[in-house]
């Protein structure tokens, strides 16, 4: 086995003990289901459509909720950024809501929006917004003075200088709060399904366990690792095209 | 050719150009001056004068070269200068008018040019920013990128991006960018401080050609006196504590200057010996 195969052993060999203990009589537990029965949920799941749309309804919800953030978080953290005198202001503000959970929420966006996907979004924004708006403030902020004497010497107009200089120089690091944001959203849209948003695989997987098909629970969990770990990966492809200072580092690397 | 469609000075030839700076020069206009330009940092016991009251003139198409010792307030005043910072006292005139924000007809080279130079884009990108900004129509960026980077001996690098130039290379860059700009006065804060030898004898060169074509008006700050003097019509010899004139030396010896004999001539070597020995003394 060569070295890019040694991390499949792990869960190769829980897998194999899992499906094993469900054979010994006597060890058999119900509500482990086993992973045959699981994979074969999964596919079941997958053929007939319902992970699917499960699916496509807490990925709605999760990027409807974290393009609303993203946008709110680099709009006002660039403008905190170039104003610290405003950033004095509301900073106290922001600090006092940040630590409130964001699932805390789900009653009032309840009440706003009803059941459906705007008030799961809702929550999702609000637990996305703030890693999104505090990485932009330090990132506004870290941009180098003489960057900006560059803009200030050429009297570039305000539009300019944040299209021009300061988002392509704190994009880097706007992009690490981005994919932050992005795993969260994905955390908190299900989170919401689960408490009691009537949709998407959160929804799923509470019908499962509650009908005792532990083998349907499984299948999604399962399928919400693999679904996460593909939304963090795509992100992060996509953030690296879009990212000029990545872009450069790259060229760089190939010298 | 697109040289007929470009603007006033750059399109000169040599020989008209330094005519027209010595017709000029008949009624010597000031571009820029200061008047008891006074900077301090700090308050009450911890208040330090960084620049003390320092009075001088430029006038146009001249080349003022401002030596000092490090803490004399060379950077500071450069910034004064562009217009970056507000003096604490006295003021700074450039074309008459009282200097209070940055323009582009001041174009300023930073020592840094790894810090003044946007690394995202390429050589070609960085000129077309001043380009960009100061209104020049899109069609027109290639052709005039193609000239300045000519200029700047750079046509080969235009798709490259500052991480792949050597610094001498990424200075010519920011060189470049701030002749886009067209300005009238060029403001060079120790511009070629951080480069060897022989890049910075082929850098001067070039700025001191530049500048004779065009009748750019340069204020060039750095604390080596022979680089100083080599490219001076004029040398501001500052001491510090707190950053203070202390001689204005006429430089007398004619243009093009060599580096090679302008160097071994006696004139030269004479001033030399008299900045050395005010830097010396204080």
């Amino acid at each position: 086995m060569t070295g890019r195969f040694v991390g499949v052993i792990v869960p190769v060999a829980i897998l194999l003990a899992w499906e094993g203990l469900w054979h010994i009589p006597g060890a058999r537990m119900e509500s482990l289901s086993h992973p045959v029965a699981v994979f074969q949920a999964l596919f079941h799941g997958l053929l007939d459509g319902t992970i699917l749309t499960s699916t496509y309804q807490t990925f709605q919800a999760a990027l409807l909720g974290f393009a609303i953030a993203a946008i709110l978080g680099i709009v006002v953290g660039v403008f905190l950024g170039l104003a610290p005198s405003v950033e004095r202001i509301v900073g106290p503000s922001i600090d006092a809501m940040r630590p409130v959970p964001s699932v805390a929420l789900i009653p009032l966006s309840l009440m706003i929006f009803g059941f459906g996907v705007r008030m799961e979004a809702l929550v999702v924004a609000f637990a996305c917004v703030w890693p999104v708006l505090i990485i932009t403030v330090s990132a506004v902020r870290g941009i180098d003075t003489e960057l900006l004497n560059v803009a200030r010497v050429l009297q570039m107009t305000m539009v300019d200088r944040v299209r021009k200089i300061i988002l392509p120089a704190a994009l880097a690091r706007i992009a690490v709060g981005l994919q932050l944001a992005l795993a969260i959203s994905l955390v908190v849209a299900v989170t919401v399904e689960i408490v009691l948003n009537p949709r998407g695989l959160g929804h799923g997987m509470m019908s499962a366990q509650q009908a005792m098909r532990f083998d349907q629970m499984y299948a999604q969990l399962l399928w919400i690792g693999v679904v996460g770990w593909g939304l963090s990966y795509l992100g992060q492809a996509f953030l690296d095209a879009c990212s000029p200072v990545q872009r450069v580092s790259r060229i760089k690397g190939q010298q | 050719m697109k040289e007929h469609t470009r603007s006033a000075p750059g399109s000169t030839s040599t020989a008209a150009a330094i005519q027209e700076s010595s017709r000029n020069a008949v009624p010597p206009q000031i571009a820029i001056s200061t008047n008891e330009l006074t900077m301090a940092f700090g308050h009450g016991g911890a208040r330090r004068t960084i620049i003390d009251a320092m009075s001088f003139q430029v006038r146009q198409g001249e080349f003022l070269c401002i030596v000092g010792a490090s803490g004399c307030g060379k950077t500071t005043l450069l910034r004064l200068l562009a217009g970056l910072a507000r003096p604490t006292g006295g003021s700074v005139e450039f074309m008459g008018q009282t200097v209070l924000e940055p323009a582009r007809e001041r174009a300023i080279v930073f020592q840094d040019y790894g810090r003044a130079l946007l690394p995202w884009r390429t050589v070609g990108g960085n000129i077309a920013l001043a380009l960009e900004t100061c209104g020049v129509p899109k069609d027109r960026h290639d052709g005039r990128i193609r000239e300045l980077a000519a200029t700047m001996g750079l046509s080969h690098a235009i798709d490259h991006y500052p991480v792949q130039l050597s610094g001498g290379m990424q200075q010519r860059v920011q060189i470049a960018r701030c002749l886009a700009q067209e300005p009238t006065l060029l403001l060079m804060d120790e511009p070629f401080g951080a480069l060897d030898a022989i890049t910075r004898q082929g850098l001067q060169d070039e700025v001191a050609r530049l500048a004779l074509e065009r009748g750019t008006t340069v204020v060039f700050i750095t604390h080596d006196l022979e680089e100083a003097i080599y490219l001076g019509d004029r040398v501001v010899v500052l001491a510090a504590n707190p950053g203070r004139i202390i001689e204005d030396i006429d430089i007398d010896i004619p243009r093009p200057r060599n580096q090679l004999t302008t160097r071994e001539d006696s004139r030269f070597l004479a001033h030399r010996h008299h900045v050395y020995g005010l830097m010396e003394g204080h």
